[in-house]
C-alpha cells in the first residue's frame, strides 16, 4: 500500500506532463492551418461585414464613409428606395435561387437514388456504368455550362433548334431557370449517386436475405429497410448539395451573362453589384445577406435533422 | 431465379425493362459529352446541318489546332496548373500537420477547431470576395497567380484537413507509439512514419483538391485580368467577330481541359470514391 501511495502521484504528474507537451505540440501543428484560415477567411469576412455598413467604392476603399443600414434599406426624400432589399431584382434572384435549389436537389436525389440502386444490382456492364457515372462529375462546371449552352442554342443546338424548333431558351427568364436546373441535375446527379451507392454498399446483405425469406417484396424492402438505413448518409449529402446549390454562380454567369445572372442567382447579384458596378459597400451588404441566409439554413438543417458530422 | 421457371414471360419482361433503364441512364450520363466531342471535330460550317447529316460530315482537327495556337488558351493552361499545384501543395503540407494533430492528439478545444474548419467549408465564397479583392489589390498581387493560390486555400485547406483527419484516425496507433518510444519528435513521426502510410490518402486528397482548383471560376474571374485560368478562357472564348460564337473551338477547348481530369478520375476511381465519402458523408 505504501509503495503504491508513493509511486502513484509521480505517475500522474508524469502523464500530465506528457499530455501538456502533446497539447502544446498539437497547437504548433495546427498553427499554419489556423493562420491560413484567419487570413483567407476570417479577415476578408470581417472586411465584408465592415464594408456592408459603409458607402465605399471598390477602386478607393480608403474613402469609405459610415452609412449604417443604408445599403440594406434606405429611402431618399424623393421616395426612391436605394437599399438592395428594396430592389425587385434582388428578390427575383432570391426566388430563382430557392427554386433552383429545391428543384435541382430534389431531382438529383431521386435520380441519384435510381442510378445507385441500378448500379448496386448485378448485371453485365455494371463496371462500365460505374465508370460512366464519374464522367459528368469530372467535367468542370464552366465546361458543362458551355456544352449545354451549345445544345440550347437556337440556331446550332440539338435541343434549342432540334427539339424546340429554334426557341432561344436562355433568353426567356421563365424558361431559362429550368434550362439551368437541367444542367445542374446532369452535372451533379452522379455525385449524389456515388454517395448513395457508398451508403448502399455498407448495408448488411444478410438482412436482405432474411427479408427475402420472409417474402417481403423488393418495394417493401426499399421503403422499410433501405431508405431508413440510408437516412444519415442521405441527409449529409442533401445538406452539402443544398449549400452548393445556394451558392451557385458559374452556370448562371456563363450561360446568361453577368446582367441576367444577377436576377437568377444571389451570388450573381452580389458579384454584379460588388465588382462590375464597383459598389463595395452595397455589394458587401448583399454578401452579408447571403452569408446569413446560408448560415440560417445550415442551422435549420443541423437542428431539424440532427445531422451529425463525426 | 424462381421467377424464371414459374413465369418466364414476366421474368424476361423485367430483365428487358431493367436493361432499357441501364441504357437510358448511360445515354443520359454520356450523351452531352459525346456530342461535344463530335462537335469539336467538326467544321464550323457543318454545325448548321441536321443531326444525321452532321454526324456523317467529314471530321477535322482544325478546331484543336486553332485552340492550341491561341495564346490566351496556352497561358490559361499554364496558369491553371500553377494555381492548382501551388494551392494543393500548401494545403497538403498544412493539412497533414493539422490532420495529425486532430486525428492523434488529445487537447482542449479540439472540437471547436473541427467545427471551425467545417464552418469554413460551407462558407459562401461570395462572402469573402470583396474583402479578398481589396486585400489582393493592396498586397499588389492582382492578376498574379499568387492571388489565386492564396484565395484557393479557402476551400482546399478545410477539405484536406477534414479528409486527412478521417484517414489519420484509421491508422493504427502502434506505429506512432513505437516512434515516440524511440524518441522521435512529432515532425519526425509525421514525415518518416505517418507520411508513407498516408500516401494513398495524400494522393487522393491532393487529386480532389486539384480538381476543385482546376474548376474554380469565381475567384479566377475576379482576381485576374489577363493572366486567366482555363475555365475563364473557355467562358470568354470568342471568335473573329463579336457576334460569332465559335462552338467548334469552344468544344475543342472544353475537351482539352476535361480529358486529363477524366483520365485521372478513371485511373484513381477507387480512391476517389473513398475520398469523396470520407469528405462528404462523414462531413
Amino acid at each position: 500500500m505504501t509503495t503504491n501511495a508513493t509511486t502513484e502521484p509521480r505517475k500522474v504528474v508524469k502523464t500530465r506532463g506528457i499530455e501538456a507537451a502533446r497539447a502544446r505540440q498539437a497547437l504548433w501543428l495546427l498553427l499554419p492551418t489556423l493562420i491560413a484560415i484567419a487570413i483567407v477567411a476570417g479577415y476578408p469576412l470581417w472586411r465584408t461585414i465592415f464594408f456592408a455598413f459603409k458607402d465605399a467604392n471598390l477602386t478607393s476603399p480608403e474613402t469609405a464613409t459610415n452609412v449604417g443600414f443604408h445599403n440594406f434599406w434606405f429611402t431618399t426624400e424623393d421616395g426612391i428606395g436605394i437599399g438592395f432589399l428594396q430592389d425587385p431584382k434582388w428578390w427575383q434572384a432570391v426566388k430563382n435561387t430557392m427554386l433552383f435549389t429545391v428543384v435541382s436537389v430534389f431531382l438529383e436525389t431521386v435520380f441519384g437514388m435510381i442510378i445507385a440502386l441500378v448500379v448496386n444490382g448485378s448485371f453485365k456492364g455494371r463496371a462500365f456504368l460505374r465508370t460512366a457515372m464519374l464522367v459528368p462529375w469530372a467535367i468542370p462546371t464552366v465546361v458543362s455550362a458551355q456544352m449545354w449552352a451549345y445544345m440550347y442554342n437556337d440556331s446550332f443546338g440539338l435541343i434549342g433548334r432540334g427539339l424546340l424548333g429554334g426557341q432561344a431558351l436562355l433568353a426567356e427568364p421563365d424558361k431559362a431557370i429550368w434550362a439551368l436546373i437541367a444542367v445542374d441535375v446532369w452535372k451533379t446527379t452522379s455525385f449524389m449517386a456515388l454517395l448513395i451507392l457508398a451508403g448502399l454498399q455498407s448495408l448488411p446483405s444478410d438482412m436482405y436475405e432474411a427479408a427475402d425469406m420472409d417474402g417481403a417484396s423488393k418495394w417493401t424492402q426499399f421503403w422499410r429497410m433501405t431508405l431508413p438505413l440510408l437516412r444519415p448518409a442521405l441527409l449529409v449529402a442533401l445538406v452539402f448539395r443544398s449549400l452548393d446549390a445556394l451558392r451557385v454562380f458559374d452556370i448562371m454567369y456563363v450561360m446568361l451573362g453577368p446582367v441576367n445572372a444577377a436576377s437568377t442567382s444571389m451570388t450573381g447579384y452580389a458579384r454584379l453589384t460588388l465588382i462590375d458596378n464597383s459598389l463595395l459597400g452595397m455589394g458587401s451588404a448583399v454578401a452579408v445577406a447571403i452569408f446569413l441566409i446560408i448560415m440560417v439554413i445550415v442551422i435549420i438543417y443541423v437542428t431539424a435533422f440532427r445531422v451529425k458530422f463525426d | 431465379m424462381n421467377l424464371q421457371r414459374t413465369n418466364p414471360t414476366l421474368f424476361y419482361l423485367q430483365r428487358a425493362a431493367f436493361y432499357i433503364l441501364v441504357i437510358a441512364i448511360t445515354f443520359y450520363l454520356l450523351f452531352p459529352f459525346v456530342w461535344a466531342v463530335i462537335t469539336s471535330f467538326s467544321k464550323g460550317a457543318n454545325l448548321f446541318l441536321t443531326p444525321g447529316a452532321f454526324l456523317v460530315a467529314p471530321k477535322t482537327f482544325d478546331n484543336y489546332i486553332q485552340v492550341f495556337n491561341n495564346p490566351a488558351f496556352q497561358r490559361g493552361l499554364l496558369y491553371s496548373v500553377i494555381a492548382a499545384v501551388g494551392a494543393v501543395a500548401i494545403s497538403i503540407l498544412f493539412g497533414s500537420f493539422a490532420a495529425y494533430a486532430l486525428g492523434r492528439f488529445r487537447f482542449a478545444g479540439k472540437q471547436a477547431v473541427l467545427y471551425l474548419i467545417l464552418a469554413v467549408s460551407v462558407f459562401p465564397q461570395i462572402a469573402v470576395l470583396g474583402g479578398l479583392f481589396t486585400l489582393i489589390r493592396s498586397v499588389g498581387v492582382f492578376n498574379n497567380p499568387l492571388a489565386l493560390i492564396f484565395s484557393y486555400l479557402i476551400f482546399t485547406i478545410p477539405f484536406t484537413v477534414w479528409v486527412l483527419t478521417s484517414f489519420v484516425r484509421d491508422i493504427p496507433g502502434e506505429l506512432e507509439e513505437a516512434a515516440l518510444v524511440d524518441g522521435a519528435s512529432p515532425l519526425q513521426t509525421l514525415f518518416l512514419v505517418l507520411f508513407p502510410v498516408m500516401m494513398p490518402a495524400l494522393v487522393t486528397t491532393g487529386l480532389l483538391a486539384f480538381i476543385n482548383c482546376w474548376n474554380e471560376y469565381l475567384f479566377a474571374l475576379t482576381f485576374t485580368s489577363s493572366n486567366r485560368t482555363v475555365p475563364v478562357v473557355i467562358a470568354n472564348y470568342s471568335g473573329a467577330s463579336q457576334y460569332d460564337q465559335p462552338w467548334g473551338p469552344i468544344m475543342a477547348a472544353s475537351i482539352v481541359v476535361t480529358v486529363p481530369l477524366i483520365i485521372l478520375v478513371l485511373v484513381f476511381q477507387r480512391n476517389i470514391v473513398s475520398g469523396l465519402t470520407a469528405g462528404a458523408v462523414k462531413g
